[in-house]
């Protein structure tokens, strides 16, 4: 049933767990990571079509996460989240790579739109 | 340095009140005219006080020159005219005592012999007028000359008393022999036994006057001898003739020469005078002030004068001066103060700024979880079908996340604000940023029920500038807008491309409200102008030009009162500033 595999990264577990259930429910495949280092191991472990990734994070940065995502797998799309209304983190990780990027709180129709646009890239590459 | 302190104490002391603690309590207007004082003061003060010096010890110089040049010769005439004075009396002292040292008391008393010395004495000195002997008792033993006076007694008379005592006695001068003045000279001479005699001649004071005549004045001026009671015992120009009494007052004695300076009914004059040794003839010099004296009055009013214009040159100069300073200094206290406002402004947005930034960034993550939580919620209900007052739960959640939009509105907005702070060049769509900034002011056009109409160009190349900057422009132009209009008013906002430089896209804010007065219009980029006490600082739109002319572009202003305003920006396609 599932159509592509999420991978969630954000240091909010709260956050983390809601909205990864909510995506669930929506019949897609969610893994969830709490920092940039968990994330990346997932990375390792399994294979994601995309990852929705926070900008500020504790540890290891969003961007930084991006820049290492991107040289381990070119084919993952990732989509930032920032907390900051600044479209600075934005234009900054488009530059570095990453297929969009949402401002938080976010609206799930327009992510949902987001992730499957992002999927629809990697399928046909 | 004791010394220094004191006299720096005592010029303290003549200070003006302030001079010595300012500036630590002058605040305020009042320190303005304080200023004034004290610089005029100490303007003054250096440079009149060593004119005033100057003055004084020119003054003085010229006086000791005077003094060299007439106090001196006339002193130096005095004392060489006493000095032959004094010989010319010693000299016939001094004869008439050979006479009675060589010859006895017989031989003087013998009238044949007297005859004969008297002859020879003419012979030799033609002023003497008579000779003759008188002997203790005082009686004339002989006598020579054109009086019948032998066997005349002299014992009561004083001059015989005093040249008893004194053995010389020099007469004042009379009018004797056909009416000539005379004086007498008489030595008296001791003898073996205790006895004496004395030896009395009358000379003719013509030699005197010839001695004294002989000196060259200028016409003015007078030379005389007079007695101890001030009679005139010369001859005088113009004080009066021999045995006259001068309208003079005795000087008091002196055998130096003295000048001094006296007034009578002639005017102001130089008076010199010595006393004669051996006689009581005083020697009298007067001489008007004459031309030199005259000079010094002159040089004396000129000095003044010129001490008076220098002065009030002095004073003119320093007001002027010190007015134009004081005015100077405080324009530039006023720009510093108004700069001071608008640094004080700056400041307080910035870290208002900051402020809202950490307050939104704060907020954000837990509205992200409310939001995610309540749109599980959501979610758990609508995929479950059986659940009961689904309707009424979802109506509730619904609710929930329209208030989570609310707030992420309003931490955009926050968040925007904060940005504005720091410089950033961006690439913006004009359009969009626009239609931003109007959401600031949407529930205020709501309420107020003003309509804004957009008249966008859709094919609006995008321009590179500060975001927030440029946000901070328009809202400060919308913002007056919508202070000019009436509820129900209207409110234009185009853009277009500039068709005369392709490079600057023009933005136009036009309102139909009640216009601005073309004195006020004059004036409103000027900073702290404001048409209302109630509205603002009145920095808005001189901020808003700032920022405008900064990147290069420009904003024009056109009015009509009751009609409207509108707002004309044009901005460069880049901000030069960056």
């Amino acid at each position: 049933m599932a159509e592509y595999r999420v991978l969630l990264v954000d240091d909010e577990e709260e956050f983390v767990s809601a909205l990864s259930e909510r995506l669930m429910l929506r019949g897609i495949e969610v893994d969830s990571a709490l920092n940039g280092e968990e994330a990346l191991a997932r990375l390792v472990e399994k294979e994601f079509e995309v990852v929705i990734l926070d900008v500020m994070m504790p540890g290891l940065g969003g961007l930084e996460v991006l820049r290492q995502i991107k040289s381990t797998h070119p084919d993952t799309q990732v989509i930032l989240l920032t907390g900051h209304g600044s479209t600075r983190e934005g234009i900054e990780g488009m530059r570095l790579g990453a297929f969009d990027y949402l401002i938080k709180p976010v609206d799930i129709e327009e992510m949902l739109e987001k992730m499957k646009e992002a999927a629809k890239t990697v399928r046909t590459s | 340095m004791m010394k220094m302190k004191g006299i720096w104490q005592k010029f303290k002391g003549l200070m003006p009140e302030g001079l010595k603690d300012f500036p630590h309590y002058a605040e305020g207007p009042e320190r303005y005219s304080l200023l004034r004082k004290n610089f005029v003061f100490i303007v003054c003060a250096t440079a009149i006080i060593p004119l005033l010096l100057m003055a004084a010890i020119n003054y003085y110089q010229y006086q000791s020159a005077l003094k060299e040049e007439i106090v001196k010769p006339l002193s130096r005439l005095i004392t060489s005219t006493k000095h032959s004075l004094e010989l010319f009396l010693s000299e016939r002292e001094s004869t008439l005592r050979l006479l009675i040292r060589e010859r006895t008391f017989e031989e003087l008393s013998n009238q044949g012999r007297v005859n004969f010395i008297f002859q020879s004495l003419r012979a030799e000195f033609p002023e003497f007028v008579d000779l003759g002997l008188i002997d203790s008792a005082g009686l004339q033993r002989s006598y020579s000359g054109p009086y019948e006076l032998k066997g005349k007694n002299y014992r009561d008379q004083d001059w015989f008393q005093e040249v008893q005592l004194r053995g010389v006695y020099v007469s004042n001068v009379f009018l004797g022999y056909r009416k000539f003045p005379h004086f007498v000279i008489a030595i008296k001479r001791d003898t073996v036994e205790g006895d004496f005699y004395v030896l009395r001649a009358t000379i003719d004071t013509e030699k005197f006057n010839q001695l004294i005549s002989t000196i060259s004045l200028r016409p003015g001026s007078d030379i005389f001898l007079i007695d101890r009671e001030g009679v005139l015992q010369t001859p005088s120009r113009s004080h009066g003739n021999v045995l006259d009494k001068v309208s003079l007052s005795v000087p008091p004695m002196s055998q130096e020469a003295v000048i001094t300076r006296t007034k009578d009914e002639h005017g102001e004059h130089l008076l010199g005078y010595a006393y004669l040794r051996g006689a009581n003839f005083i020697l009298v010099l007067i001489k008007e002030p004459g031309e030199i004296m005259a000079g010094w009055f002159t040089l004396k009013s000129e000095l003044l004068l010129v001490l008076v214009v220098s002065v009030a040159v002095i004073l003119i100069v320093s007001l002027r001066a010190t007015g134009l300073l004081v005015d100077r200094i405080r324009e530039a206290d006023q720009k510093r103060e108004s700069c001071y406002i608008e640094v004080e402004h700056t400041a307080k947005l910035a870290s208002l700024g900051r402020l809202a930034a950490g307050v939104a960034h704060e907020i954000n993550n837990p509205l992200a979880i409310i939001n995610e939580k309540a749109g599980l919620l959501k979610d758990l209900v609508e995929f479950s079908e059986e659940y009961h007052d689904q309707e009424k739960l979802l109506s509730q959640v619904d609710s929930i996340l329209r208030s989570v939009n609310r707030c992420r509105e309003i931490t955009h907005r926050l968040l925007g604000f904060a940005k504005r702070m720091d410089l950033k060049v961006e690439t913006i769509h004009l359009n969009e940023l626009l239609q931003e900034v109007l959401g600031f002011l949407e529930k205020e056009a709501f309420h107020r029920n003003i309509k804004v109409n957009f008249n966008l160009a859709p094919d609006l190349s995008p321009i590179a500038h500060d975001r927030g900057q440029l946000q901070q422009v328009f809202l400060n132009i919308i913002n007056n807008a919508f202070e000019a209009v009436q509820d129900g008013g209207n409110i234009t906002i185009a853009t277009k491309a500039n068709e005369t430089d392709p490079n600057t896209v023009e933005v136009t804010i036009a309102d139909d409200g009640r216009g601005i007065q073309p004195d006020d219009l004059k004036h409103i980029f000027d900073p702290f102008y404001s048409r209302g006490k109630e509205q603002g600082t009145g920095l808005g739109l001189s901020i808003s030009y700032g920022i405008v002319a900064k990147c290069g572009g420009d904003i024009r202003a056109e009015s009509k009162v009751g009609k409207g305003s509108t707002f004309t920006v044009v901005l460069p396609q880049k901000c030069q500033m960056a």
